[in-house]
């Protein structure tokens, strides 16, 4: 699962390319300019790629300290 | 003079929460550096991002888009989106759990110890603090033209300065001071806890105070009554060429290669010293997971409004209606087209609240920054070399304030000579930070990086920033490129100053001896 979090970011960064959108001047529901909106939902999708990277590639050998620094600020 | 009424009721309401947290502050030089590692996953988020975000997240974006069309949102915050939060996953947590176990404050002191070199730190620091004062100058310089334009035509007297200059405004000088002094005092006071409540704040304004212009202008603009026929109403105008990806930069587009290589700008992030400062503040390793996942939506939050406000304003819906001069001026600087909606479709009350937005942005950043430099002068100099042990906790802050003081009173002299030329440092200083993150990246993951490649690597990215910065004309030359030999291939001048680094830092460590593996224990798991 840790290297499909990998391979996901990677498609995020051949996504973020998008040659296919370079030349459609489309709107989406008549305001919304389409590389607008798929680069709207990259960012929509890098928070969801990161929220896995959260779950399943947290690196193990982090060192949480002993005491936690006697509360939040 | 409702706007001046704004603006002067956020600063002192700003000055009251600065003031307030400062009564949280514990005495000691970790709490006033550090806030003794006791941030929350949402302090963590809002002051990260209110760092990373200046005064560009909502007039420069606004005007670039204005300029050169949708595909700005693409190249400048999509990209970030991603690759700021790639920053705080793989650096930010092991840097952070690094900083805690050994004691680091500053990113000098962890090279240093990574390194086992103690004029690696001579190296790095006016590099680090070379790069952060161009973005604490346009900070400051940006915060006074803001209140003199919103302001302009609100009193007859010129404050004893050049009244054809200050035109009934608060002058740029005064504002800038005002700025300056609000940031200092709950600094001083307050420190990273100060800093860190305070960024919180300014960062909920000015999501906020964007969202509520974008709905109003689009209101205005469209002229119709539901929101939706509004905004179809709006875009409608759009001009063909702002609605495609070719029109991005430059006046002439932007080649696939080199939007590809404006990738690597964003991975600045990575080797901001104030960044790490903050990322040391967290209370614990989960304190990251909100900011890594967040982040790239508060981006889309304050962009994606403002580029599609800035394409709307060049339709003829706004453009197209505006007198000649008011054409003229928006020509030569797009970025007063954020401001010149605002003047003219939302009139003064929403104009003070968003002058208010834009002056959080600004001082959202100079903060960290100015607590940065404070606390690098007293840890990898002051203490460092006059020796901490003879330096006790209560000295060590006296000390930090001192600096505080003393670059707040640089940089605003040095605005006083309005170096005009700042403003188009931005993605050069960007740049400089970009071509060292390589360096880090070893730190941290490659257990054959040497002291010599790290020298090696710095040498060649301050060397190769410093010879393409002047084939730039000094930056004079804001299209310039660096064409592949041989090819028409253009790229972003940060990948060659990536790749020097890069190959510099490989061939020279693999060249010599590799730390002692007992040294590098503590480091890898």
């Amino acid at each position: 699962m840790k290297y499909a979090v990998w391979g996901l970011v990677l498609l995020l960064v051949i996504l973020h390319q998008d040659n296919w959108l370079w030349d459609d001047a489309t709107l989406v529901g008549g305001f919304m300019p389409i590389t607008l909106l798929f680069h709207g939902g990259l960012s929509i999708a890098a928070a969801f790629t990161w929220f896995l990277a959260t779950k399943f590639a947290w690196p193990a050998d982090v060192a949480e300290p002993a005491s936690q620094g006697g509360g939040e600020a | 003079m409702t706007q001046l009424i704004i603006i002067s009721c956020y600063l002192a309401l700003l000055l009251g929460l600065g003031l307030f947290s400062s009564r949280l502050f514990r005495g000691t030089s970790k709490d006033y550096m550090l806030a003794s590692h006791s941030i929350g996953p949402f302090l963590l988020l809002m002051s990260i991002f209110g760092t990373t975000m200046t005064a560009f997240a909502l007039v420069g974006s606004t005007g670039e888009s204005f300029k050169e069309g949708v595909g700005v949102y693409a190249l400048l915050a999509s990209s970030s989106g991603i690759i700021h939060s790639l920053c705080f996953f793989v650096l930010g947590i092991k840097l952070w759990s690094l900083g805690h176990k050994y004691g680091y404050t500053t990113q000098i002191q962890f090279f240093r110890d990574r390194l086992q070199s103690d004029r690696i730190g001579l190296l790095l620091f006016p590099i680090l603090v070379g790069l952060v004062i161009p973005y604490l100058l346009i900070g400051v310089m940006a915060s006074g033209s803001v209140i003199n334009g919103v302001t302009q035509g609100t009193f007859e007297t010129s404050f004893g300065f050049d009244a054809a200059v200050t035109k009934g405004g608060v002058p740029k000088q005064l504002a800038s001071l005002v700025i300056c002094a609000v940031v200092l005092i709950y600094v001083f006071f307050g420190g990273m806890r100060g800093t860190a409540w305070a960024n919180t704040f300014q960062t909920i304004v000015f999501m906020i105070l964007g969202v509520v212009t974008f709905y109003m202008i689009a209101m205005k603009l469209g002229g119709k009554d539901t929101l939706m026929e509004s905004l179809r109403a709006a875009s409608s105008e759009i001009p063909r060429e702002k609605l495609i990806r070719g029109a991005v930069g430059d006046h002439h587009g932007i080649s696939k290669l080199k939007y590809f290589t404006y990738m690597l700008v964003p991975l600045s992030v990575g080797m901001f010293p104030h960044v790490f400062q903050h990322w040391l503040t967290a209370k614990n390793s989960n304190a990251f997971k909100l900011p890594i996942i967040a982040h790239p939506i508060f981006i889309m939050i304050v962009w994606l409004p403002c580029v599609l406000v800035g394409v709307w304003a060049s339709s003829d819906l706004f453009y197209g209606q505006l007198p000649a001069p008011l054409k003229a001026a928006l020509d030569g600087n797009p970025n007063i087209v954020l401001p010149l909606l605002v003047k003219q479709l939302a009139g003064p009350m929403l104009g003070g609240f968003l002058t208010a937005g834009i002056l959080a942005a600004i001082m959202s950043s100079l903060d960290s920054q100015f607590l940065c430099i404070g606390t690098m002068f007293t840890e990898d100099i002051v203490k460092h070399y006059v020796g901490a042990e003879k330096i006790d906790d209560r000295r060590s802050i006296v000390i930090a304030r001192a600096f505080i003081i003393l670059i707040v009173a640089i940089t605003y002299g040095l605005s006083l000579f309005e170096p005009r030329a700042v403003f188009t440092l931005g993605v050069w200083c960007f740049s400089g930070f970009s071509s060292l993150f390589p360096l880090i990246l070893a730190c941290l993951y490659w257990r054959k990086l040497t002291k010599a490649g790290a020298y090696a690597a710095v040498i060649a990215a301050i060397g190769s920033w410093s010879y393409l910065f002047w084939q730039s004309d000094f930056a004079a030359n804001r299209g310039y490129t660096v064409i592949i030999p041989g090819t028409d291939y253009e790229t972003m001048p940060v990948a060659t100053m990536f790749l020097c680094s890069t190959i510099a830092m490989v061939v020279v460590s693999l060249m010599t001896k590799p730390p002692e593996e007992a040294h590098l224990k503590r480091f890898f798991a």
